[in-house]
């Protein structure tokens, strides 16, 4: 089923939304399935004995499972549904390929997801973090990502606007880089054509610095930019109000795409990186904060005139709120970069803290406001099912996300000063284990964060459900000051 | 599409005059608190690369006006923290380890230390200050496998237990009952005397305990003791106590005759150095056990 729109000249654009239904529901539920993994293993880190003594279930194993599914099967699902909706519609032309070329990516791609995952579970993984997949997947989705590139790219030279909308340079970098960086970190020889086994081609420290120039664009290109370019659309269409700053947008989206690339040796400090590869990713993220903020200034500022929506409109708050969290965590991320700094925050759970600040309330919260947009529109529904429930979401998101980013501010630099502490006479002052032991209280507010995160997001799951079949709950219209009684 | 600057009603700002699929854009200016900090970070860079290690070229890299290096800082740290050590170290190297205990300051840093190399490398098994854990005898009792002398303990620390060091603490108990030296009712009979030797027998059992009795004299006395006092210089742990390495109910008694046990410690020897495997001595010693 194609929805028609009218183009000056009459003839319809016949837009594929086969295709952004089918991504839209695939993101909610590897959604589900990472964040209840992120519970379980959560739960691993408080009670060791949730490894449940086999190998497949043991932290080692489900973490992979996690990360790449929060990543790359949730937030993947969602920039393809987002970015060939979007497309199509800021270039009012049908996607590229046309609907076969779209359903390879759409079964391509999940196809990719299952054979990582088996890969995780059996204990076939090249061992390198966010690119765990051995070879055989990686050339898999190398195939299915040029698809994407030649299906994005053909859509956008076959556009009937003059001009390329701010969201689409956003979603292209995305695309493009990642293929770049998939590619070169990726790089690595089979033992044999019949192995699943395979070795990378960077030895030593250049293999770790093209692993961090790779992980920390993950960051930077598929979690960021790609995100970005959710917010320039949802944002300005839930708001109803027009970007705030054209200029901005440029400024800082070639700022962004120039610095980023940069960053990743700051994952690598006080190792055997060398001295000035350090100095450049600290500087380069550093420099990076404002290139970052200029996407939540024009975010939070396309608001102007419309704050009060805010109130009344909580899919608008999902998007606003993620652009907040966004803000916080571009800010964050630099102090961590400073090497002083992550001589107390690397390897602890600050970091751990940090990537979820990002990904719990700015990835997720942008892709659960432009799910909350599209699902009414995709499936012809003139609302969603409940406000009342997508406020409770929210709250209970919220409060989810708080709890886990301060327990692990706290942990973390609890951690970090116990590793370094000494005593009078110039000795540790603790063994690694007593710090493991410290670690126990916050391990449990993380899961009670994450046990709520899920709980939001099944909330999320009935709402859309009911918002497919049609229906609409009885409730007080949200957000409306009860009506004051006439004497 | 023909472009119309428009001035949006709210802001009074100018669009630019595009719009796709409904969105425009505002066309306000940069916000100079935004471009200011932006360029503070880049002046701030640029000194961080004068003064740091940057940028590489050909052969080498920018070694900066600071001739800052990692390794270098390192160095000097660790020489840094050997140095304010050095004094207690040298004596510890020099005097034994009851020469160290005889000497209040010496001690205390020798307790401190070894505490210190404890918590590093003994306390996955031994578990925190020495409580040991099922399989791995505990250091805070006056239970000794191999002796709890302050020269027994240091020498266990160096040659360990089965651990491939040449001279390595190792005993052989038989494996009873895997081996076909006793049948499987001669190890229940000879489990029962055992609890009994530990004072936990059980009346009803008394029997029983009996027929294992002369089964022990043959079989275990040997290295046991008549009395289950146990043989410190063949490794041969005390029975007549309530201190179970590897459990004190019957089960466990009956699994231990069975396949006999046999335990790992490293040799320390050689992986720690000389001053730290007194200080160790030093600090297992004290820890409640030591005689």
């Amino acid at each position: 089923m194609a929805s028609a729109a009218h183009s000056l000249d009459a003839e319809p654009i016949r837009y594929d939304e086969d295709i952004v239904r089918a991504f839209v529901i695939a993101a909610m539920f590897w959604g589900v399935a990472a964040f209840a993994v992120g519970l379980f293993i959560a739960l691993q880190l408080a009670f060791p004995v949730l490894n449940l003594g086999l190998e497949w279930t043991t932290f080692g194993r489900l973490r992979p499972l996690h990360t790449s599914a929060a990543i790359f099967a949730f937030g993947g699902n969602v920039l393809f549904a987002t970015s060939l909706y979007v497309v199509q519609r800021t270039c009012r032309a049908p996607l590229f390929g046309g609907p076969p070329a779209a359903q390879f990516l759409f079964w391509g791609y999940q196809f990719f997801i299952v054979l990582a995952a088996i890969g995780y579970l059996t204990g076939v993984t090249q061992g390198k973090e966010y690119a765990e997949p051995e070879w055989y997947a990686d050339l898999w989705l190398t195939i299915v990502w040029v698809v994407y590139l030649v299906v994005y790219g053909g859509t956008l030279l076959r556009r009937e606007e003059p001009h390329i909308y701010v969201v689409n340079w956003f979603f292209l970098a995305f695309i493009l880089t990642v293929a770049v960086l998939h590619v070169v970190n990726g790089l690595a020889m089979p033992v044999s054509p019949f192995s699943a086994k395979s070795y990378p081609i960077w030895p030593g420290v250049q293999g770790a610095l093209v692993q961090w120039w790779y992980g920390h664009n993950a960051v930077g290109f598929f979690l960021t930019a790609g995100f970005l370019g959710i917010m320039y659309y949802f944002v300005p269409k839930q708001a109803e109000r027009p970007i705030y700053s054209y200029r901005l947008s440029i400024i800082h989206f070639w700022a962004l795409i120039f610095l980023y690339i940069w960053a990743g040796p700051h994952h690598l400090h006080y190792t055997a990186l060398p001295d000035w590869a350090q100095t450049l990713g600290m500087t380069f993220s550093v420099m990076l904060w404002m290139p970052s903020w200029g996407g939540m200034i024009n975010g939070l500022m396309t608001l102007s005139g419309a704050w009060d929506k805010l109130r009344t409109d909580p899919v608008l708050r999902f998007l606003i709120a993620s652009v907040g969290f966004y803000g916080m965590a571009t800010f964050e991320g630099p102090v961590m970069s400073i090497k002083a700094v992550n001589g107390l925050s690397h390897y602890t759970d600050w970091t751990i803290g940090h990537v979820h600040s990002g990904a719990l309330g700015w990835v997720a919260f942008v892709s659960f406001g432009a799910i909350y947009f599209l699902v009414p529109r995709l499936w012809g529904r003139a609302q969603l099912y409940s406000l009342k429930l997508v406020s409770v979401h929210f709250w209970i998101s919220t409060l989810g996300i708080v709890l886990y980013i301060s327990s692990m501010w706290v942990s973390g630099i609890l951690q970090g000063l116990m590793w370094r502490a000494y005593d009078r006479l110039g000795f540790l002052q603790y063994a690694f284990i007593e710090t493991v032991e410290a670690m126990h209280p916050f391990y449990l507010i993380r899961a009670l964060g994450g046990l709520l995160f899920v709980l939001g997001a099944l909330i999320m799951v009935y709402n859309l459900w009911r918002t497919t079949r049609g229906e609409v709950r009885r409730e007080a219209a949200y957000g409306q000051l009860p009506a004051l009684a006439t004497a | 599409m023909p472009t119309k600057i428009e001035k949006d009603s709210v802001t009074g700002t100018d669009t630019t005059g595009h719009e796709w699929d409904g969105v425009r854009e505002l066309n306000t200016p940069l916000p100079t608190w935004w471009v200011y900090t932006f360029y503070a970070t880049i002046v701030w860079a640029i000194a961080y690369y004068i003064v740091y290690p940057a940028w590489p070229g050909l052969s080498g890299y920018t070694k900066g006006i600071w001739s800052y290096s990692q390794r270098v800082e390192v160095e000097a740290d660790i020489a840094q923290a050997r140095a304010a050590q050095k004094g207690y170290r040298d004596r510890v190297g020099a005097l034994s380890t009851d020469d160290i205990r005889k000497d209040p300051d010496l001690l205390a840093f020798a307790l401190a230390g070894g505490r210190a190399a404890f918590a590093d490398n003994c306390v996955p098994c031994h578990a925190v200050a020495g409580a040991g854990r099922i399989g791995y005898p505990s250091l805070a009792d006056d239970d000794w496998l191999w002796g709890g002398t302050l020269a027994e303990i240091q020498r266990t620390i160096e040659v360990g237990a089965r651990s491939g060091h040449a001279e390595t603490r190792v005993s052989d108990m038989p494996r009873f009952g895997a081996d076909g030296m006793l049948t499987g009712p001669q190890i229940d009979d000879l489990a029962e005397f055992v609890l009994q030797l530990s004072g936990r027998g059980d009346a009803a059992m008394a029997a029983s305990a009996e027929r294992g009795r002369p089964l022990y004299a043959e079989n275990c006395a040997a290295c046991h003791g008549d009395s289950g006092e146990g043989k410190p210089d063949v490794g041969a742990p005390r029975l007549n106590d309530q201190i179970w390495l590897y459990g004190g109910d019957k089960q466990s008694i009956v699994a231990s005759i069975n396949a006999a046990r046999a335990g790992v410690m490293p040799a320390w020897a050689g992986r720690l150095d000389v001053e730290t495997i007194k200080m160790l001595t030093v600090y297992v010693h004290s820890l409640g056990g030591g005689r």
